[in-house]
């Protein structure tokens, strides 16, 4: 096995470009390392992109941020802004795991993981985040949840990488939020994960909002049925049911070792419920 | 044929560099090259913390970097809390308050702990719980590895 | 002062014992530098890696190794032809080790190769070409048990049955314990409940996978160095299933990493030693986590049925259980102590447990902490609560008016001497947690439990050093705090300082024949071994004495470390301290030491009591577990920390099993959650501080009174939660675990009971 440390994006992206041969990208190594010691993959060339300085940084903009694909998850619980802006992203990334998974995982790593229970991907779906693709053909800018196509599958052609997670800036009245199911209180694979992400009116009503549901489908899911729930409402009681309703009426799950179908789509509507009284707080200012 | 590199970096405060495979683990190296067998392996997967080191500061676990990501970085394992023949508070905590039974889950602990308490020096029962959910124990119930911290925490908020 | 001489523990006062000093092997474990057992190396040493089978139940009809014998770097590759049958006693043992004409589980040894690195190892495995005729397969303990299961053991017909089966089954024996007749006990009940249970199998966890390390010269000499829980068993074993002497084969225990019954046999030890020998050169095998949890001992999972009757004034008039266990692949279940322990902590007239040993395509279960009777606990104690509630008594009110008390005839047979499981439900309801108020969503549950407790064959030996030091040689590996147990007994009675005494555990070659440290023996046998042993040692100081005074010996006595005249008369000389006496030992007549040989009999059966509080979310059915409180005892607590420590490591334990820890197996038989990830133990923040009363109810069997404690404590748990659980959640489980899936259907299915018809 090849293992290459480039110092720039095109070098990066040269060295995936390259021969045949199965080539991966190493970040924060949580999720790869583990499925090279499974025998799950034996890559030919290792690319560690951790020493590219642009990598490592998170970079705010006119309230917009940029974070690049080596920072892990310790960093962005770290830095004041982005709390205060996404929280939701930020819990999300941050529940990845334990502490010392959080000093290596990476927001672009997990999204290209493609587990459909990836912690921080329904934070990001939900808030509208976009996703900064480097590749021999140029930059490209797509939403995050273009990029897991199914099970450890992205559409990511041969020679790409994530540079960059974008995430857009805060608009008033808004608020995120992500909870997860698991059954113990730390380390488990979410069982059913729920990004929400609103904006109200003035007059408190709901204008905008983006629910998006992970571990119930073979990829994290937007559900504009749940959205539609919300939308057009002081989210009283009666939208927060049709919007659980909405939830677990979205969910295509399976049964496994981590949790039965069942188990799955009611759980779904329940997180959805609970993420959006936490939204919804933080969107009233509180 | 595998391929070996070179990688220089320093360990406890010592400069080190050894040869590893490109696929070598970090934890691999310190076990089986450098003779630094405090850190373990219990699961090589990242779920039981057993290996954690610290990497430029921060707790990882090392079976889960490889020993070709160290060139460059510092790193601090077991071996390298004590100062000299004189126990750290936590070392000595954890002995007061038998915080351990086996011992294979200790090293993991005594590192991921000094680096939460240099983090946060005056946590809650809550945030060392949280915080050392990484750490798997199956002797003790955690219950007095907690008050060690705890304690070793009030020890060195004295300075 | 000869063995028997009893001190009344409740009297004495002890210097040491009932203290709380560092262990001795602590700097050690805090540095680093204690060594486990994958931390020792050899030079020229090889690596070995073991093929497992990927299918339930198959025959192996074919191994070819010839293309692995090829590559590289590879040394030595064994099979099943490498591992001769002997003694019959172990040929399960030997069958499990390495796979015969069949693999029997998912995981199965099949083949082994030592080469020299791990990566030519793992290339070499996969060189090895087995040809395998799948055969159906089983994992269900009921499913295995009715008429047309796939069998596992053509010969197998069940033991104890009358008549004799004609047709093999995976039903390898039946076992009964009890007396009086339950039938006519449920006429005499105004209330009787039946229930069935089931729970699923789990591992003891420990942190440190198996590892060892093997040398075995051409002259058939070998040594071992291995984690383990007995390396005499380990020893004996291995020589026998290799063909070696026992002589010849030098094993030492390494620090290890957790056991809990896991480590109290052999699987990959024959394997390294057959390497070594092979190749000619040293040999390392560690098992990956995933090798150790579909190839290493599990518990078994059961399926129990159990019904109780009780009188509105509370009195239980007859008990039945008829309980159901699979091993494994191989005879073996803890059903019987599960039988035997069922009920022991009831005095009843009309009491029965029959227990089943079934077999199943899994791996061979090994010990875990009390085998099998968390399980039956867990349905025993349920009933009970549910029938506490049914005539509106307390829960320890119940159990309190029908405890067994010393001179009750328990339900396996031997009458009780004097026990503790009064003062437990005593000190339980005196406890502030029993009475603290419960928030929304919660509920308390608690539960009593029971285990034997045994002796078994110890020896030690205790060598006084030129500077009156002294060295405590043991042979039963450090599990839970022993080495400092010991050097406090050994101090108390010799009469010097804690930190003169320096315990270790001597290898095979160095100290005679000791049983395995299990069964919550070592400080009670090990213990009294040493108590003896430093008799003796007394014996011989005070005899050195008497010499250097020209008195009799039986003049002289032997107080606070010092020997002294036993009275004016004899004559007025300083007393000698050990030290000075040790200082001329070579011109007084040599070495001086003390030992102690015995089968120890007398181990105190010890009972415990627990309070769980558990709050359930009733949308999702999570479970947590806000407060928890061991009551135990011990009879005489040499070091309170470390008994604290059992009390509350079996309680996590417990409590992992009881909401969270269980087996998966998928359709095609293959265990789909071998790893820390998906095999929930407890972490950090899932528990509550665990508090402990430590009862101290003296043994008589002991002469400091003490009792084993690392088994009790894993006893009551699995029903103290799912009586708090079912509490909380309004509706009875009875599945264990009691995972979030399970807890929520069956809240939503009482509640679906509940709603009127439409």
């Amino acid at each position: 096995m090849r293992y290459e440390a480039p110092t720039t994006i095109s070098a990066a992206v040269k060295l995936l470009a390259g021969k045949a041969g199965l080539a991966r990208v190493l970040a924060g190594g949580t999720d790869l390392l583990v499925q090279m010691r499974t025998d799950r993959i034996a890559p030919d060339l290792i690319v560690d992109v951790k020493r590219i300085p642009s990598l490592g940084a998170i970079t705010a903009k006119a309230g917009a941020f940029r974070i690049g694909a080596a920072v892990p998850g310790a960093a962005l619980g770290e830095n004041k802004a982005l709390r205060r802006a996404w929280p939701g992203v930020v819990e999300a990334a941050n529940l990845i795991g334990s502490t010392q998974i959080q000093s290596r995982a990476t927001l672009a790593g997990n999204l290209c993981n493609a587990s459909p229970a990836a912690d921080s991907v329904p934070a990001l779906v939900a808030s509208g985040a976009t996703a900064v693709v480097a590749g021999p053909k140029g930059r490209r800018t797509v939403p995050v949840e273009a990029i897991a196509v199914g099970p450890g599958k992205t559409s990511l052609k041969k020679g790409e990488l994530v540079e960059a997670i974008l995430l857009p800036k805060r608009q008033p009245r808004s608020g995120d939020a992500y909870l997860r199911f698991i059954p113990r209180s730390e380390m488990d694979i979410a069982v059913v994960g729920a990004g929400v992400n609103l904006t109200l009116d003035r007059k408190g009503v709901c204008i905008a909002a983006r629910v998006a549901l992970g571990a119930v489908a073979e990829r994290v899911i937007l559900v504009p049925e749940a959205a539609a729930a919300l939308i057009g409402t002081p989210v009283d009681a009666a939208a927060l049911d049709r919007l659980a309703e909405a939830a677990s009426a979205a969910c295509r799950p399976i049964d496994d070792k981590r949790g039965t179908r069942e188990f799955r789509v009611k759980v779904a509507g329940v997180l959805a419920r609970r993420a959006v009284a936490i939204a919804l707080q933080r969107a009233r200012g509180k | 044929m595998m391929s070996m590199i070179r990688v220089s970096t320093k360990i406890n405060g010592d400069a080190v560099a050894f040869l590893c495979e490109t696929d070598e683990t970090l934890l691999d190296v310190l076990r089986d090259r450098l003779g630094l067998t405090g850190s373990k392996e219990g699961c090589g997967t990242g779920d039981c913390g057993a290996c954690s080191v610290t990497l430029d500061g921060r707790v990882v676990c090392s079976c889960l970097v490889l020993g070709a990501e160290a060139e460059g970085r510092a790193i601090g394992t077991v071996e390298g809390i004590a100062s000299g023949d004189t126990l750290h508070p936590l070392q000595a905590k954890f002995l007061e308050f038998a915080a351990l039974q086996c011992g294979v889950c200790t090293p993991g602990f005594l590192v991921a702990a000094k680096a939460l308490l240099e983090r946060n020096p005056d946590p809650t029962e809550s945030e060392i719980r949280f915080g050392l959910a990484g750490n798997l124990c199956r002797c003790t119930g955690y219950d007095k590895i907690v008050r060690a911290v705890q304690a070793a925490a009030v020890e060195m908020r004295k300075g | 002062m000869p063995l028997d001489a009893k001190l009344d523990p409740a009297t004495h006062h002890f210097r040491l014992v009932g203290t709380r000093p560092l262990r001795p092997d602590g700097v050690d474990k805090v540095t680093g530098r204690a060594r486990f057992g994958a931390d020792a190396s050899a030079p020229g040493m090889l690596v070995a890696r073991i093929l497992r089978s990927p299918h339930a139940h198959a025959r192996i009809r074919a191994i070819d190794t010839t293309k692995a014998a090829r590559l590289p770097g590879v040394k030595a590759i064994v099979t099943s032809a490498d591992f001769q049958p002997g003694d019959p006693a172990i040929h399960d043992v030997l069958c499990n080790v390495m796979a015969r004409d069949k693999a029997l589980y998912d995981g199965h040894a099949v083949a082994a190769v030592a080469a020299v690195s791990a990566a030519i190892a793992r290339k070499a495995l996969k060189l090895i070409k087995v040809d395998y005729e799948v055969l159906p397969h089983v994992t269900d303990v009921d499913e295995a048990m009715k008429p047309g299961a796939p069998l596992l053991h053509h010969g197998m017909k069940t033991e104890n049955v009358e008549p004799a089966p004609k047709k093999a089954s995976n039903v390898a024996s039946r076992c009964e314990f009890g007396h009086g007749d339950p039938e006519v006990g449920f006429k005499q009940a105004d209330v009787v409940v039946e229930r069935r249970f089931k729970t699923e199998a789990t591992h003891q966890g420990y942190i440190e996978p198996h590892a060892c390390l093997a040398s075995v010269g051409s002259d058939g000499q070998g040594e071992l160095w291995v984690c383990t829980q007995g390396h005499y068993m380990v020893r004996n074993t291995c020589a026998a299933l290799i063909g070696m002497d026992v002589s010849k084969l030098r094993v030492t225990a390494s620090e290890i990493g957790g056991g809990f019954g896991g480590k109290t046999t052999v699987f990959i030890e024959p394997v390294a030693l057959a390497l070594s020998r092979k190749a000619g050169k040293p040999v390392k095998l560690v098992m990956s986590r995933e090798e150790v949890f579909r190839a290493s001992g599990p518990t078994s999972s059961s399926s129990i049925d159990v019904k109780i009757g009780v009188t509105r004034a509370g009195r239980i008039t007859g008990a039945l259980a008829d309980i159901r266990m699979q091993g494994g692949a191989f005879a073996g279940s803890p059903v019987e102590l599960g039988a035997m322990s069922a009920f022991a902590c009831y005095d009843l007239e009309h009491v029965k447990a029959v227990g089943w040993d079934v077999v199943t395509n899994r791996p061979k279960q090994a010990a875990y902490r009390a085998p099998g009777a968390p399980m039956v606990a867990f349905a025993v104690e349920s009933v009970l609560d549910e029938l506490a509630h049914k005539i509106g008594m307390d829960p320890v009110e119940l159990r309190l008016k029908n405890a067994a008390k010393e001179g009750t005839q328990s339900s396996y047979g031997p009458k009780y001497k004097r026990i503790g499981l009064g003062e437990c439900l005593e000190a339980a309801r005196q406890h502030p947690h029993y009475k603290a108020p419960l928030g929304k969503n919660q509920g308390r549950g608690i539960a009593a439990g029971f285990w034997f407790n045994f002796g078994g064959q110890t020896c030690v030996s205790l060598n006084v050093n030129i500077d009156g030091t002294v060295v405590l040689a043991v042979g039963t590996p450090d599990i839970g705090g022993s080495r400092a147990s010991m050097c406090m007994i050994a101090a108390e009675e010799l009469g010097i300082e804690y930190d003169k005494v320096r315990a270790i555990v001597a290898d095979t070659s160095s100290l005679g024949y000791n049983d395995i440290s299990e069964g919550s023996r070592v400080t009670f046998s090990t213990g009294l071994a040493t108590i003896a042993a430093a008799r003796d040692a007394i014996g011989k100081l005070t005899a050195r004495a008497a010499k250097t005074w020209g008195i009799s010996p039986d003049a002289v006595v032997w107080e606070n470390g010092h020997a002294r005249p036993s009275s004016p008369n004899a004559g007025d000389f300083a007393p000698l301290s050990l030290a000075e006496i040790a200082k001329t030992a070579g011109s007084t007549g040599g070495p001086i030491a003390g030992h102690y040989e015995v089968n120890a009999g007398g181990a105190g059966v010890s009972f415990a009591v627990h309070m769980a509080d558990a709050e359930v979310d009733p949308e999702t059915g999570r479970v947590h577990i806000t407060r928890y409180t061991v009551v135990q005892d011990a009879g005489k607590a040499v070091h309170p920390s470390y008994v604290e420590g059992q009390f509350q490591g079996g309680a996590a334990q417990g409590i992992g099993w009881a909401i969270n820890e269980e087996y998966f197996y998928g359709q095609d038989g293959r265990l789909q959650n071998p790893g820390f990830l998906d095999y929930r133990i407890p972490v950090a923040s899932d528990l509550p501080m665990i508090d402990t009363v430590i009862v101290e109810v003296p043994n008589p069997g002991h002469p400091y009174g003490v009792r084993g404690v690392g088994e009790t404590s894993i006893v009551p748990p699995l029903a103290a939660i799912a009586n708090a659980v079912s509490a909380a959640a309004g509706v009875r489980l009875t599945e264990l675990p009691m995972s979030p899936p399970r807890v929520l259907a069956a809240i939503d299915g009482a509640v679906a009971k509940k709603k009127p018809r439409s």
